[in-house]
């Protein structure tokens, strides 16, 4: 059986699935419950001067019967004391010292840096996480993603944080940025053990088209909120990879953003996160998810011969390469499983209408019944000679394994595009002619 | 207990209550997001009348209800009782490819249901307004659902069109004879008013031949459109079926559509001769008026039975009793001349199919009452009257070209059950509007073609997709034997 276990930053934990900065870690109670659920740590809710909050403050986007894919919310950080959370969280600490709690903190002034860290360090927290992500209302104040945004400012409230901090700091960024890298290459300069993303990414759900007012309101208007949800997911992953992947940042990384199964965590895992934080899905289905992200995860390490997280750690980063350097000539084309086939014919109108014009519907016959198919009625087929291999109509069959994306030999050594611009500066073979 | 009003209209309104009751919207758009939304959709080919359905569920699910109800009336002018009587099994969510992936189909009928009862009750003018007028007056004889399917179609075509209606109201078997628990008449009814919205002239209480010659029509109108239905029940030809409390299926259920329901008689025992639909309708509209029990008399086996098999397992539900093989040799009386039983003898299937009767195995069942199911009367003898020249088929329906509906008379038009013999209400609605598009092609030279998908033409040249041009059946809903009399159960001779 793997070890679930993770030691990030010198933070140690009983698996990676910590409860993310929010709402679900706003109090002791909700510490111990997420604990007993079976989470291996809690940010707690970001702590800072006092704030009054606004109702309503969340708004979600739904899709096709499916709710919350995104999530959006206006709230502010912790409306509770300095001096309750920082009691709560040394009652949480001790009664789970083995789980990891970490205080996210969010202040403007150096001595406030360094009196908030000290409290967090005597109530027993096992690090600190400080907020640089916050997009909404924060901001407004020169908090939050206003400091995120601005890497001199991060790396020198960073450095505030180091000059007393005898802890693991984490720096959680905002992905309200355009090189999420240069973020995180500042957290490093100010002296961060490690990296958190990605934080909430600036945003309006949906506009009420009968009040004509962008959801949450409040009163008649709505502000900027912070978009999170299974909808963010690929730019996470797009940001954790990229630091990862950047020897100048170099920091453990806990990743962020949309994670609401094991398989979300591996993934994120597998594109060098260490450790993982969820916030969305617990609030919509509650701490018991973690019992299946446990069990998920461990299978699926078992099943992989690893004996650690750390061995899936990092290792889908080096897949990701830059464009150029992609094989031209690799080539694979859809095919269609007439034994599948149901008769929806969406793969002939999205490359129809969406792609290529190379999925035909011609008359059945001879081409097997799939269930349900009626006679005489017309299927569709791939015509593999004009197959570009864009693999949409794989991705709207709604029947598993029905269209499958098959190699083709192309009989040719690989090419990239970098060894084609070679090869023509050279005067290797002349230029492949555009598609018609 | 004689026969007579079993229950007060209370629990009869309970019992009658719908089988398929209105989706909330909430149910609406979650049922509506099951559609996979094909292209050259299975169940549009798998609907006589061709409507769009992924297009008007998709806008179910964003909240368009009144352009999903211009989708489906525009296809389908009785779309809204469709939604409400249609086989759906066996017609589109039969050919639902969600079956395919093991799961249920798209709950169409429902999802049609929802749309149209939104204009409904709102009462909104969906329907683009008529043609230009073409100055062509089409009179339509029968004001049922061949007969509305026709006129609506000639009307938003620009022509001029009277409907000649013998009953006090029209909507044909919609209005008078679907079971009250699919379906209650207000529906019909304010489909009828929808159509005269559309233009159409009604002239209720007119039967052609009795209140105006058929000369007149022929004078008056540029062409005719035949859609009067079938005629009466069929006879049993057995002793003691002229008795008070013996009943036509049809007459009895008419009589549930046209009187207060606490008022309609059934028997505490009842007996329904026959295994078609509407015998079935029959049974279960007898169970929830209050008869203790019901039994189907039919001549042959469980497999044979004409009725859909969703009707049958209702049926059962309801509590009704089945008699396979066996068939009624005569109804008797009480001293008071009263329905006190009913002989049955066996029968035995024979490899060809036909039962034969065993006279030596007769028994009798005491009911107070017996409703016949035999199949209706096709109007041959009135057409013989009213149309001398016109062709008949041997059956006695009006012999039609199957793709126009033209008869062998150039301006005389036809569909619905005189023209097939008898089947749904969607194919009588298809065939008015065929037809009607072909008396406007003959009117006008110019051709109708109905809305169909659009697609490139595939690497074979043909246009693919789907639409009321290019029907398909899913699963037949075919005749099990080769005559209609045999399906129907009528007493072997």
């Amino acid at each position: 059986m793997a070890d679930l276990s993770v030691n990030f930053a010198g933070i140690r934990s009983p698996n990676p699935f910590w409860v993310a900065s929010g709402p679900p870690a706003n109090t002791a109670y909700q510490a111990h419950r997420a604990f007993a659920a079976g989470w291996g740590g809690v940010v707690w809710k970001t702590i800072g001067d006092p704030i009054v909050n606004v109702s309503s403050r969340y708004s979600a986007l739904n899709i096709t019967g499916a709710r919350m894919l995104g999530f959006n919310n206006i709230e502010l950080i912790s409306d509770r004391s300095v001096e309750t959370n920082f009691r709560e969280i040394a009652e949480v600490k001790k009664r789970w010292p083995n789980h990891a709690v970490i205080a996210s903190l969010m202040v403007e002034t150096r001595a406030q840096w360094h009196e908030f860290v000290r409290r967090a360090t005597d109530a027993g927290a096992d690090g600190v996480e400080l907020n640089f992500g916050c997009p909404h209302g924060m901001c407004e104040r020169g908090m939050g993603s206003a400091v995120g945004q601005q890497p001199a400012v991060t790396e020198k409230i960073v450095s505030w944080a180091r000059e007393v901090a005898t802890i693991p700091i984490i720096v959680k960024l905002t992905p309200n940025i355009t090189d999420i890298t240069s973020a995180a290459r500042a957290a490093r300069a100010g002296g961060a053990d490690a990296i958190s993303l990605i934080n909430t990414l600036s945003s309006i759900t949906q506009v009420d088209l009968d009040t004509l007012v962008p959801e949450p309101n409040v009163g008649g208007a709505s502000s900027h909120g912070g978009y999170c949800g299974p909808a963010v997911k690929p730019i996470a992953l797009n940001m954790v990879q990229a630091c990862a992947a950047d020897p100048t940042v170099g920091l453990p990384i806990s990743g962020i953003g949309g994670i609401g199964t094991w398989r979300d965590a591996a993934e994120f895992l597998a594109l060098g996160a260490t450790s993982v934080q969820v916030c969305t899905a617990i609030m919509h289905h509650g701490f018991r998810i973690v019992e299946d992200m446990l069990e998920g995860l461990q299978a699926y390490l078992d099943s992989k011969g690893m004996t650690r997280v750390g061995d899936l750690t990092g290792r889908a980063v080096p897949t990701v390469r830059k464009w150029e350097t992609l094989n031209l000539n690799y080539r694979r084309v859809a095919r269609i499983d007439y034994d599948r086939c149901i008769g929806c014919n969406l793969c002939h109108i999205a490359c129809e209408d969406g792609a290529h014009q190379c999925i035909d519907l011609v008359a059945p016959e001879g081409r097997g019944t799939g269930p349900g198919r009626l006679p005489g009625k017309p299927i569709p087929q791939v015509r593999e000679a004009d197959c570009v291999g864009c693999n949409l109509c794989s991705l709207v069959c709604p029947v598993e394994d029905c269209i499958t994306m098959i190699t083709q030999d192309p009989g040719v050594p690989e090419m990239s595009w970098t060894d084609y611009q070679e090869k023509l500066a050279r005067g290797e073979m002349p230029p492949i002619p555009p598609h018609p | 207990m004689p026969t007579g009003p079993k229950l007060d209209a209370a629990a009869i309104a309970t019992n009658m209550a719908e089988i398929h009751p209105p989706l909330s919207p909430a149910a609406a758009v979650v049922a509506a997001h099951r559609c996979l939304f094909c292209f050259d959709a299975p169940c549009i080919r798998a609907c006589p009348t061709g409507i769009d359905i992924p297009s008007f569920i998709r806008k179910i699910t964003t909240d368009n209800l009144a352009g999903a109800g211009r989708t489906i009336l525009s296809a389908n002018i009785l779309g809204a009782s469709c939604a409400r009587v249609c086989p759906t099994a066996v017609l589109c969510e039969g050919a639902c490819v969600l079956h395919s992936r093991g799961e249920s189909p798209v709950e169409i009928g429902r999802l049609q249901r929802h749309a149209t009862d939104y204009v409904f009750e709102r009462q909104l003018q969906v329907l683009p307004s008529a043609a230009t007028a073409t100055g062509f007056r089409v009179a339509v004889l029968g004001g049922g659902p061949a007969g509305l399917g026709c006129a609506a179609e000639l009307a938003q075509l620009g022509h001029g069109v009277t409907v000649f209606e013998k009953r006090p109201h029209a909507g044909g078997l919609n209005t008078h004879g679907i079971a009250y628990y699919k379906m209650k008449p207000d529906v019909s009814l304010a489909e009828v008013e929808m159509v005269a919205g559309l233009g159409v002239e009604f002239r209720r209480g007119v039967e052609v031949g009795r209140d105006i010659p058929m000369a007149n029509l022929e004078r008056d109108f540029a062409a005719l459109f035949l859609g009067f239905g079938l005629g009466g029940g069929r006879r049993l030809g057995i002793p003691g079926e002229n008795l008070p409390g013996v009943v036509e299926a049809v007459d009895w259920i008419e009589q549930l559509h046209t009187r207060p329901l606490d008022t309609v008689a059934v028997g505490e025992s009842v007996a329904v001769i026959g295994g078609g639909n509407t015998a079935l309708d029959a049974v279960n509209q007898a169970r929830r008026l209050g008869a203790r029990q019901v039994v189907v008399i039919y001549r042959r086996g469980v497999d044979d039975l004409p009725a859909y098999d969703f009707e049958r397992q209702l049926a059962l539900q309801g509590g009704a009793e089945f008699l396979f093989y066996t068939t009624p040799v005569a109804i008797l009386a009480d001293a008071a001349g009263a329905v006190s039983g009913i002989r049955l003898a066996a029968t035995r299937a024979l490899r060809t199919g036909d039962p034969e009767l065993d006279r030596n195995t007769a028994q009798v069942m005491a009911v107070d009452m017996v409703i016949k199911a035999v199949g209706q009367e096709k109007p041959g003898a009135i057409l013989r009257q009213l149309l001398p020249d016109l062709a008949l088929n041997p059956d006695g329906t009006v012999r039609h070209d199957a793709t126009t509906g033209q008869t062998n008379l150039p301006r005389v038009f036809t569909g619905g059950d005189c023209a097939n013999g008898g089947r749904e209400v969607v194919n009588a609605v298809a065939e008015g509007k065929r037809a009607a598009r072909s008396i406007h092609a003959l009117l006008t030279g110019k051709a109708v073609t109905g809305p169909v998908q659009s697609s490139r033409a595939g690497v074979t040249g043909n246009p693919w997709g789907a639409g009321f041009d290019q029907p398909i059946r899913v699963a037949p809903v075919a005749r099990k034997h080769s005559s209609k009399e045999d399906a129907h159960g009528g007493p072997v001779r």
